[in-house]
């Protein structure tokens, strides 16, 4: 017989939390400390969903995400998790631009982006400032139709150099396109803004074993290898309500659902449709999927060194910036994510991550063949470019693997395996969710700003306030 | 409680929100966001405090009230007297 992965679990927790990703992590730990009984579920064998990690023979440490996040990460981790962890976050000052329109090395921050706007691209001082105050003012619910290219090109009209300057690295960043309303531009580019860039020394693996360190320590039952299959719910009193979860065959009680899956799944697969309003099942099938990602992982022969050419590098051959380039299967754009020995201090290890975005619909389609022969293309092209800026790397590298679309809906779960959750409509249908079914509320990546690990943090805690909210009440009318 | 006692609890959840800010000057008629480093989550932290520490429910359309000190005091003590 199998391995019983829920061995020993209660028949009643006061949260069931789905998925284990950073928003799931968060609002878990939140809710524990507020005093409520969580078990959380993970399908896969770790956790952290997007923000995790493998490991590969020859001692190879690949990191999925840890790319790089904003500066309010310090705080959001201090509140949320502890000033411990929070402590090992360090700055990323080596970014770099390498494409046909400009090179550029930037710490990635407002005062470095304003010398560079002015000095490399020959931008008006007031119009620079303008931009960058304009932008910071921006709140998620003013209602601004305009999109992010007809913001970027009202401050600085024909120049598409500058607008691949600001664009290109929020794409990788959150899968955002120049058609998607400026307001998410304008959060996420003034979050990264703000201070720079910044990953967590130590790795992905240290980060999310010192979170799920703190979730025991708070009391959150925490199992893995467990697949949440359906969200339980009943009819009393003319009103559906979350009674439970079906987890690996068996039932487990809950008063609250905290999904942190995509919105699409929660609210069409884990629910299902018969607990919702036509209306609100039109609106979440009418949700569109964010771009997905392709990655390429190149390790690094110990014993092997590279040089120092940056910490993060947008690389393009494409003559100009284009959303549809940048997601299309033979798209010559690619980040460069280079991992020095400080990420983990004292490994004395190098490892390279490529990243490129892409679309599920290109992937989903091919043959098995054709799949294995886009990889080792996406391989080849991924060291023929690298070879430019370190030549003879090739030589130096002892494991190469690629990952597609397929990979991270293996993996996640993902609808449509999306690595940046939705587009802006998603944050709508996931705030509404509690209020078409009391009991399950969603965390997970939507609405491009609500995405990210400094979004998908926050998100989470906003999600938790509501639950614990509700359980308050909840436990209040049965007192 | 007075409005006074009402400011020292809201002041005691800003210190552990925010252990960087030097709390002794706040004025209590100025706006908090104008006079420290507080963004949109550091005010739904305080709403998420007053519950566990008080069990006091602060609604989102109340949530302007909490924009300085004084709005606080008179937001919060009437619901700290009626929990009392």
């Amino acid at each position: 017989m199998a391995y019983d992965w829920l061995k020993g679990i209660k028949d009643h927790y006061d949260v069931v939390v789905i998925g284990s990703g950073l928003g799931g992590l968060t609002g878990a730990n939140a809710l524990a400390k507020c005093g409520h009984s969580v078990l959380l579920l993970e399908h896969h064998y770790q956790l952290g969903g997007l923000a995790t990690w493998f490991t590969r023979k020859g001692g190879h440490i690949f990191d999925i995400s840890l790319h790089g996040f904003p500066f309010g990460m310090v705080k959001s981790i201090r509140k949320y998790w502890s000033q411990d962890i929070a402590d090992s976050i360090v700055q990323l000052k080596g970014v770099r631009f390498i494409n046909p329109q400009f090179q550029v090395d930037t710490t990635f921050d407002r005062e470095d982006f304003t010398r560079l706007l002015i000095e490399r691209f020959g931008i008006a001082p007031a119009t620079v400032e303008r931009f960058f105050t304009d932008l910071r003012a921006m709140n998620f619910y003013d209602n601004n139709t305009e999109t992010t290219g007809e913001m970027i090109a009202r401050y600085f009209p024909g120049r598409d150099d500058v607008m691949r300057f600001l664009m290109e690295p929020i794409a990788y960043a959150n899968g955002s396109t120049l058609d998607d309303p400026a307001i998410t531009f304008g959060i996420v580019f003034s979050n990264f803004m703000s201070k720079g860039v910044y990953t967590f020394r130590g790795g992905s693996d240290v980060l999310i074993k010192r979170m799920a360190d703190e979730l025991k320590k708070n009391g959150v039952e925490l199992r893995k290898h467990v697949a949440v299959e359906k969200v339980l719910t009943e009819e009393t009193g003319g009103q559906r309500r979350v009674t439970g979860v079906v987890a690996n065959g068996r039932t487990i009680c809950c008063e609250a659902v905290l999904s942190n899956a995509n919105i699409k799944n929660t609210v069409l697969q884990l629910a299902g449709e018969e607990n919702f309003t036509p209306d609100f099942i039109a609106q979440a099938k009418a949700v569109r999927i964010n771009s997905s990602s392709c990655q390429v992982y190149l390790g690094i022969r110990k014993g092997e060194t590279l040089p120092h050419i940056g910490d993060l590098v947008f690389t393009s051959d494409a003559p100009r910036f284009s959303s549809e380039e940048l997601v299309g299967l033979h798209t010559r754009s690619r980040t460069f994510s280079l991992y020095y020995p400080d990420t983990r201090p004292g490994s004395e290890r190098y490892t390279i991550v490529v990243s490129l975005n892409a679309t599920y619909a290109d992937w989903k389609t091919m043959s098995e063949e054709q799949y294995q022969t886009e990889k080792a293309r996406l391989i080849e092209e991924s060291l023929a470019s690298l070879e430019r800026f370190i030549p003879g790397v090739r030589g130096k590298i002892d494991w190469m693997e690629a990952a597609t679309p397929r990979t991270i809906e293996y993996y996640t779960r993902h609808w449509n395996g999306t690595s940046f959750g939705t587009k802006f409509e998603g944050l709508k249908v996931s705030m509404d969710l509690p209020s078409q079914l009391p009991g399950l509320h969603h965390a997970g990546s939507v609405g491009i700003i609500m995405s990210g690990w400094l979004g998908t943090i926050n998100y989470g805690i906003i999600v938790a306030n509501q639950i614990d909210k509700f359980l308050l009440q909840k436990k209040r009318t049965a007192a | 409680m007075t409005k006074e006692d009402c400011k020292k609890l809201v002041v005691d959840i800003i210190a552990d929100i925010a252990p960087d800010e030097d709390l002794s000057t706040i004025k209590p008629d100025v706006r908090l966001r104008d006079q420290l480093q507080l963004d949109s989550m550091d005010f739904l932290d305080i709403v998420m405090e007053l519950r566990k520490r008080h069990g006091i429910e602060v609604p989102e359309t109340d949530y302007p009230q909490l924009a300085s000190l004084d709005s606080c005091a008179d937001y919060l003590t009437p619901k700290f007297a009626t929990k009392g």
